[in-house]
């Protein structure tokens, strides 16, 4: 309980902090409080002053920041300058979309990571190692966006594309993780009284291997948000990465620092669980 | 493996070198263009023919390498040092200033990268000219990438001050900057050392990506993201060959960058 209550003061307190340096960013970013409408030369003098007077009363940035943090606690996450909406709208209709995106990368990702680490260091072969040493060090090296682009070529679901980029990561920290244990002092006795693969590494292996392997879900996550960009952008998903990368060709501040905001509590979310998963595994082994 | 990082090494010092001789070795200059000829095939005058404004994409490419290749080295080097004045006093001074750090480093550590990247870029303005918009994309991510190898560096300053050759060094007078400069420095340049080697992929891989979303280098200076988005206007793999030599190029250099930095990657 006191370990849940530390990471919720920690979440806490990075939003804040995050919300401080998102509104200081919107604030002193060039054009602020600058309204279209003031171009209108229908408008008279004295309806320009009124509009310039509605932006005034947020001009200092500890009031622009009491004013932003007050909106953000009612729920209200700001209007998209580019496409006139409220951003909490964009975000209900294009959050769903990149959760799918991401779920399935990662659990792609995962599963296609773990086994080709498992079968590397379980078949104890230098080929399999170099060939999927290999495969991982091609996806490594290739952006995310390059990636997309071939999918688009070959007409295949762009979705799969985060797997393939989680994947060289969790491969190569699940190889050298799963090394390390299959080398420990127990594992090499167990294996010398006769104890068969599978049950080495589901017995021996795997449950030494997990506090880490857990920690780095969270990590992954990141990752996968981070590459959800050019791929929604690119394959044309709907998601919040594409509204992220119009966004920024818009120079759309507010939506880019709210849409950041929410992906950064996602990523701490996940971070905070994994942490929790693994805290209590090694407090189980112990 | 001690052969294949020797090749790599071979093979990155000749893109260098090549890459540094571009005005010598290039057919023309990267934004010169043969209007007559526009998508044009490989030949003897244009080695890996030329692009749709009719400009050498062989010249291109060896330009592009070089901003790519000479300017991650740059950012690398920004956010190795800030990673030093920032991890450095963290593990040094302690108490406070280093829980301060740690919070700020946490911060920037759960911010999926290229969110944060695309928000500060979209702060500056997009209409600048190409040199200003090469030294924003870097400096950007040079300013951007210090968290990761802030965290090991205060991690492994902490050791050092704790380390008995500092009691000693304190012990008979050296404080301050002569104690950090003398003694701790010193000893924190391999973590330094390897985290400046492993920033320059993940900094060229950074600028391919943004490069190919429209938010990098701007035209037409050629950097690797502006040459590989190129492969947007693709309808098939077999249509154009030839214009798939930039991506192979890409692959094969960073993946020299992971052979050669094996010895230098930190254990799990």
């Amino acid at each position: 309980m006191r370990t849940l209550a530390k990471h919720g003061a920690k979440l806490l307190i990075t939003l804040l902090l995050g919300g401080f340096l998102g509104a200081t960013l919107v604030r002193l970013a060039p054009g602020f409080g600058v309204d279209e409408e003031e171009l209108d030369s229908r408008l008279s003098q004295k309806s320009i002053q009124a509009l310039r007077q509605s932006h005034a009363n947020h001009d200092s940035l500890p009031g622009f920041y009491l004013h932003y943090l007050s909106r953000l606690a009612e729920g209200d996450l700001g209007t998209s300058r580019t496409l006139q909406q409220p951003v909490s709208c964009l975000l209900a209709d294009r959050l769903p979309e990149t959760l799918k995106s991401v779920g399935l990368g990662l659990a792609l990702g995962w599963t296609l990571g773990l086994a080709l680490a498992i079968i590397s260091v379980m078949s104890r072969s230098w080929c399999v190692d170099l060939l999927s040493s290999l495969l991982a060090g091609i996806f490594l090296c290739m952006p995310a966006a390059v990636l997309a682009i071939l999918f688009v070529i070959a007409s295949a679901p762009g979705r799969l594309v985060l797997g393939l980029i989680v994947f060289p990561k969790i491969f190569r920290y699940a190889r050298n993780l799963l090394t390390r244990s299959a080398s420990l002092p127990h594992v090499l006795t167990a294996k010398a009284k006769g104890l068969g693969s599978v049950r080495t590494l589901v017995w021996h292996i795997l449950p030494v291997s997990a506090p880490q392997l857990l920690a780095l879900a969270g990590v992954s996550v990141s990752t996968a948000f981070a590459a959800a960009i050019p791929v929604e952008a690119l394959c044309d998903l709907p998601g919040v990465g594409q509204l992220a990368w119009k966004a920024a060709l818009g120079r759309d501040l507010e939506l880019l620092v709210a849409l950041t905001m929410v992906v950064t509590m996602l990523t701490l979310l996940a971070n905070s669980a994994s942490d929790l998963l693994a805290n209590s595994r090694r407090r189980g082994e112990a | 493996m001690k052969w294949a990082r020797i090749v790599a090494v071979a093979f990155l010092v000749v893109i260098g070198a090549m890459c540094l001789l571009a005005d010598f070795i290039a057919p023309a200059s990267y934004a010169h263009q043969f209007r007559d000829l526009p998508d044009a095939a490989p030949s003897r005058q244009h080695l890996l023919g030329t692009d749709d404004l009719g400009r050498d994409r062989f010249s291109r490419l060896l330009f592009g390498t070089r901003v790519s290749l000479f300017l991650a080295p740059a950012a690398a080097l920004l956010s190795s040092l800030l990673a030093a004045v920032i991890g450095g006093t963290a593990g040094f001074l302690g108490g406070w200033w280093e829980r301060c750090v740690m919070a700020a480093t946490d911060l920037f550590l759960s911010l999926p990268w290229l969110f944060l990247l695309i928000t500060v870029r979209a702060l500056l303005p997009l209409n600048v000219s190409p040199l200003a918009s090469v030294l924003i994309t870097f400096a950007l991510l040079g300013c951007l990438g210090w968290a990761a190898a802030a965290r090991m560096t205060c991690s492994d300053a902490r050791t050092i001050c704790r380390s008995d050759f500092i009691l000693q060094a304190r012990s008979t007078g050296s404080w301050g900057l002569r104690l950090i400069a003398r003694h701790v420095m010193p000893n924190l340049k391999p973590v330094l050392y390897a985290q400046f080697w492993i920033s320059i992929p993940v900094f060229i891989l950074a600028e391919a990506n943004l490069g190919i979303l429209g938010l990098g280098v701007a035209e037409p200076l050629p950097s690797w993201g502006s040459l590989l988005r190129e492969l947007e206007s693709f309808s098939t793999f077999s249509a154009q060959p030839w214009q798939f030599v930039p991506l192979i190029l890409f692959i094969v250099v960073v993946s020299c960058f992971h052979l050669a930095l094996q010895k230098q990657e930190l254990p799990v």
